[in-house]
């Protein structure tokens, strides 16, 4: 690496879409101290709302100049940090799930519940902040602060429900499962280093791919170790177990962050880390370990959701076996002609968003007005909210895979991935969870249209809540309906040697 | 005239629109919502009439085919050389031929009847008329979509509104029935989804050479999967690549796959057991859709898929699939008889019936395979008939157990009447339409294996003595004085009564109404049979 460069002003534009949320995350919690009480906290949430939309303008502005200028990324910080396409999209899924949670909470949060309502709005941005580090970070040091920064604030965002104890418990759990990621994380990267000589993604990669090896054995377990960090974070089994305290203990948004927002750029990371920075030995003896945990999430995940009566474990269960499902386009053989991996991916993962933060949505009025997250609590929706019942509908369906919806799609896409690259196994496994998956989804259905809820009385759906829950519905259809728009954008900006590789 | 719009998308999505107006309707007015879901059920019936008497069997349904291109997945073309490009093509293809025709024709009757007879649904009506016709667009599409992964989205369609029109309108064991058929079904879809996507990914490829290269792609098209496969497509240098054919194994594996996935649905014989539960416990006009159409859908995909493109696979597993189509028969028979419940008996009876079709398939030659699918259209009108009385008696009398009924001709003589001609229809009596499905079956089967058919036949018997029991034992003797006072049908219930009753009748006399269309489309295949190409 070379020596140490000035930050130029043209860099801090290249930085502009983080920088702008590092402002204003830093604005507004000096901003929340001097507020007067009697102001209501929801003016901070919509300015954070402002924010992540400005960052997201910007992410756009930085994409259209990449395609006009015909480069495939701009680097700064002496190669360290990378704007491409790969991190642009996941950027904009990371803002977008990001103010979906945002104004989710608008329409959700009380203050009986957190009463500091304005610092965790606040908090969100930091997490949002960390998120896009990681998907732009072309060096370990650089990725390890990203994962620092998100972890650090979610282990926050969890604790927020002061006044329960099991969101402290939550918190306490998440942190140690978090410092454990971390560490296997940072053990597997100093391995590399050691090894190697160097933090950087592509010279890791390269030194790798250039012949002998003295240290082949120790790249391996470093290799091994990463996985596993990542595994942690993404939930995949057997590293799952935090998941479902975790989420049931956190305030309903924020599970729904966590589901997405943090499983996201932890699939950016591990994109980024391992397409670049493996030679091919290490990517067929190491890559077949994630492929196995992906197959144990996808079961793991589908038959433990089979058993909860929780709809937030529940759901932390179905987010395990998503997590194996979106890992699968990761471990696939490269060399046969299929879809490029990211396109596939990257469908699967805004279809996972929209129905994932839909569904919490949903639960998170049900919580309101039942008090509690149990599957039961869905007894007669139907008759208690007819429109949101309908919606949920469409939303299960697209987390169970059927048609016409985006997780069908995405499911499919996958699907005819691991087939043409004859993964037959992989294929079953899916195949065979999604099946398992029906009925898994169809408890929460059945709950809404066949049973009798413990009055009649309508649910109230607040404006905000209303909606996330209908803009992620309606996106799921459309996603089902109309795939093509997405894919043909992502082919459109995105090539794999291009935008992902770092050298 | 036919040719100038499109016909089978007007079928298949009529219904659909027809759901979503409802939802906006206001669900107080059940007169109102009643006519809307009439008047969109009627239209595509219609238009299936019309379709069917315009359709010119030596021409076939080529003036009716639609293709639009739906979506087009780029694939990763990084590092390749002289090609222009390369995507994952899932286009809309609409298309009828002579084996699609009458089961289109087939939806459109029985999902007409089945409305009328809905007039017992006594809850949310709204929502039951919703989910109905969006279950017909399903069931057309099925019939009509000529890409696989339409088919497959269609297959998916009808089971969501068939699961909460049974989990939610059902009897009391209404939703372990409807998750049996959840999960059983969905096993079957995963298994036919896994067989077609490995279709797309090797036998789906096409190049076609252009200024920029070649352009290729692979492809849902049933019609691009059937000339690859059966050796007759254009391929390209490339495509004789070994990564686009399918080998030996994966051939058989595919096959398999889609036996057992359509098996399911038909019921094959040891697949059966979910379709028990959801005879006995759905609500009569769901039954009578299921009974008379899902069903079929098997069937259907069987003919279509397993025989259409894998005609030699089938040539060597004709032996197992008939055994297993005898057995499911005698099986069938043998338990309808000892059964106590009239629902459960016309289930068994059903499974034996099916039987019958598996025969028709296995039999290789164009009579059997037309005896398949007469035998499928006749069932599942005699189906729907059967369940549309027993609904109607179980709205008056609450029991449709052979042991507690008797006697009803006294008190309900039509209905009675009805139920004997359907039950006569039903063990093949000649004049009536059940008699020439099994007559073509067997008679086909009898070219290929004597010795089978003449088991087959056995069951023939059998039912003679199982439907003669129920019938007899709920219309004559002694009628308890519980049913004394019960009333005869209502307009409503008689009208679908006796125009299946018609329906029976005519295809029984002059079976060429059915058959005149379905045989040049089996000419090819029967060619394909005898040739034992590959297919």
């Amino acid at each position: 690496m070379e020596a140490l460069q000035t930050l130029t002003v043209q860099d801090l534009w290249t930085l502009a879409p983080e920088l702008a949320l590092l402002v204003a995350s830093v604005v507004l919690l000096v901003v929340e101290m001097f507020l007067p009480a009697r102001v209501n906290r929801d003016l901070i949430g919509w300015l954070v709302m402002l924010s992540l939309a400005v960052s997201a303008a910007l992410v756009g502005v930085h994409m259209a100049d990449l395609q006009a200028s015909g480069a495939s990324a701009v680097s700064v910080l002496g190669g360290t940090y990378r704007v491409d396409d790969f991190a642009n999209i996941l950027k904009l899924v990371v803002l977008a799930a990001s103010g979906l949670v945002v104004l989710l909470s608008l329409g959700s949060v009380r203050r009986e519940d957190i009463p500091i309502r304005g610092d965790y709005y606040s908090l969100i941005l930091p997490a949002a902040l960390g998120a896009m580090i990681m998907a732009s970070s072309a060096e370990l040091i650089t990725l390890y602060v990203g994962l620092e920064l998100m972890s650090v604030t979610t282990y926050v965002l969890v604790a927020m429900r002061k006044s329960r104890p099991s969101s402290g418990e939550a918190a306490f759990k998440y942190l140690v499962s978090g410092g454990v990621a971390s560490a296997f994380i940072l053990y597997g990267m100093s391995l590399l280093y050691g090894a190697t000589g160097t933090t950087g993604l592509g010279e890791i990669g390269a030194a790798l791919s250039a012949g002998s090896d003295p240290f082949e054995r120790l790249v391996n377990i470093g290799f091994y170790l990463m996985v596993a960090g990542f595994a942690l974070k993404l939930a995949l089994a057997p590293f799952h177990l935090w998941a479902a305290d975790v989420y049931q203990g956190a305030p309903t948004p924020v599970t729904a962050l966590l589901a997405v927002v943090t499983k996201g750029a932890a699939f950016a990371m591990a994109y980024r880390t391992l397409f670049n920075a493996m030679g091919q030995d290490e990517r067929d003896l190491v890559l077949p370990a994630l492929a196995v945990l992906a197959a144990i999430a996808m079961i793991v995940g589908t038959t433990g959701a089979l058993r909860q009566s929780d709809t937030k474990r529940f759901l932390a269960l179905s987010g395990v076996a998503n997590a194996g499902i979106l890992a699968i386009p990761l471990v696939l053989d490269l060399s046969h002609v299929h879809t490029s991996l990211f396109a596939e991916f990257v469908y699967y993962l805004i279809a996972y968003v929209f129905m994932n933060v839909g569904a919490f949505a949903v639960l998170a009025m049900v919580e309101r007005a039942e008090g509690q997250t149990g599957l039961d609590a869905f007894a007669g929706l139907y008759h208690r909210a007819p429109w949101t019942a309908g919606a949920m509908t469409v939303l299960l369906c697209s987390l169970a895979g059927l048609p016409i919806t985006g997780g069908f799609f995405g499911k499919l896409l996958i699907l005819f991935g691991t087939v043409q690259t004859r993964a037959y196994w992989l294929a079953a496994i899916l195949l065979a969870t999604t099946v398992v998956s029906y009925y898994v989804y169809f408890r929460i259905i059945r709950q809404m249209y066949m049973r009798g809820g413990r009055t009649e009385e309508p649910i109230r759906v607040t404006t905000p809540a209303g909606i996330v829950i209908w803009i992620c519905a309606l996106a799921s259809v459309a996603l089902g309906v109309l795939p093509r728009p997405i894919l043909s954008w992502i082919d459109a900006v995105f090539s794999l040697p291009a935008d992902l590789m770092v050298r | 005239m036919l040719e100038a719009i499109p016909v089978l998308s007007l079928i298949t999505w009529i219904p659909l629109a027809g759901a979503l107006l409802m939802i906006l309707l206001p669900t107080r007015n059940a007169r109102a919502l009643r006519w809307v879901a009439g008047l969109f059920t009627a239209v595509p019936l219609v238009l299936a009439i019309w379709l069917y008497a315009e359709y010119k069997p030596a021409i076939g349904g080529r003036p009716y085919e639609e293709a639009y291109t739906w979506l087009t997945v780029p694939l990763s073309r990084a590092g390749a050389e002289g090609i222009a490009s390369l995507e994952l093509a899932f286009d809309y293809l609409m298309g009828v031929d002579g084996l699609s025709l009458p089961l289109t024709l087939l939806t459109g009757i029985v999902s007409m009847m089945a409305l009328l007879a809905s007039v017992h649904i006594r809850k949310r009506w709204k929502t039951f008329y919703v989910l109905f016709l969006l279950l017909q667009t399903g069931m057309y599409g099925v019939f009509l979509t000529r890409d696989v992964v339409w088919f497959f989205i269609f297959f998916e369609l009808t089971l969501i509104p068939a699961f909460f029109l049974i989990g939610i309108w059902g009897l009391e064991g209404r939703e372990k029935a409807a998750n049996r058929f959840l999960v059983y079904n969905g096993v079957g879809s995963a298994l036919m989804l896994l067989a077609f996507l490995m279709l797309v990914a090797t036998a789906g490829f096409t190049a076609t050479p252009g200024a920029g290269g070649d352009a290729l792609r692979f492809s849902g098209s049933y019609d691009v999967l059937l000339a690859n496969l059966s050796g007759s497509g254009s391929q390209s240098m490339l495509a004789s690549d070994p990564i686009f054919q399918l080998s030996d194994g994966m051939r058989w594996a595919a096959f398999v796959l889609l036996v057992i996935a359509f098996g399911i649905k038909l019921p094959m014989f040891p697949f059966h057991t979910w379709m028990l539960r959801v005879h006995a416990e759905a609500p009569p006009s769901i039954v009578m859709v299921h009974a008379g159409v899902l069903l079929k859908m098997g069937a259907y995909g069987l003919i279509r898929f397993a025989a259409q493109l894998f005609p030699a696979e089938l040539r060597e597993a004709a032996d197992v699939l008939a055994v297993l189509g005898v057995v499911g028969i005698l099986y069938g028979a043998v338990l309808a008889f000892v059964q106590k419940e009239f629902r459960l008996l016309l289930a068994y009876s059903s499974v034996s019936h099916m039987g019958i079709v598996l025969l028709g398939v296995a039999s290789l030659n164009d009579v059997g395979l037309t005896g398949a699918v007469f035998q499928a259209v006749s069932h599942g009108l005699i189906a729907a008939l059967l369940f549309l009385i027993v609904g109607s008696l179980y709205e008056r009398t609450g029991t449709t157990r052979i042991d507690e009924l008797g006697g009803l001709a006294k008190s309900v003589p039509f209905m009675s009447g009805i139920l004997l001609t359907a039950g006569l229809a039903n063990l093949g009596l000649p004049g009536l339409s059940g008699f020439v499905g099994e007559f073509l079956s067997f008679l086909g089967l009898f070219e290929s294996m004597k010795v089978l058919t003449v088991f087959g036949v056995l069951g023939v018997l059998l039912s003679a003595a199982y439907m003669l029991r129920g019938v007899m034992s709920i219309t004559f003797g002694p009628q308890s004085p519980r049913y004394d006072g019960i009333k005869e049908a209502r307009f409503v219930e008689a009208l679908p009564m006796v125009a299946l009753v018609a329906l029976i009748v005519l295809l029984g006399v002059y079976p060429s109404l059915l058959t005149g269309p379905m045989q040049p489309s089996f000419d090819p295949l029967v060619e394909a049979f005898k040739s034992g190409v590959g297919g």
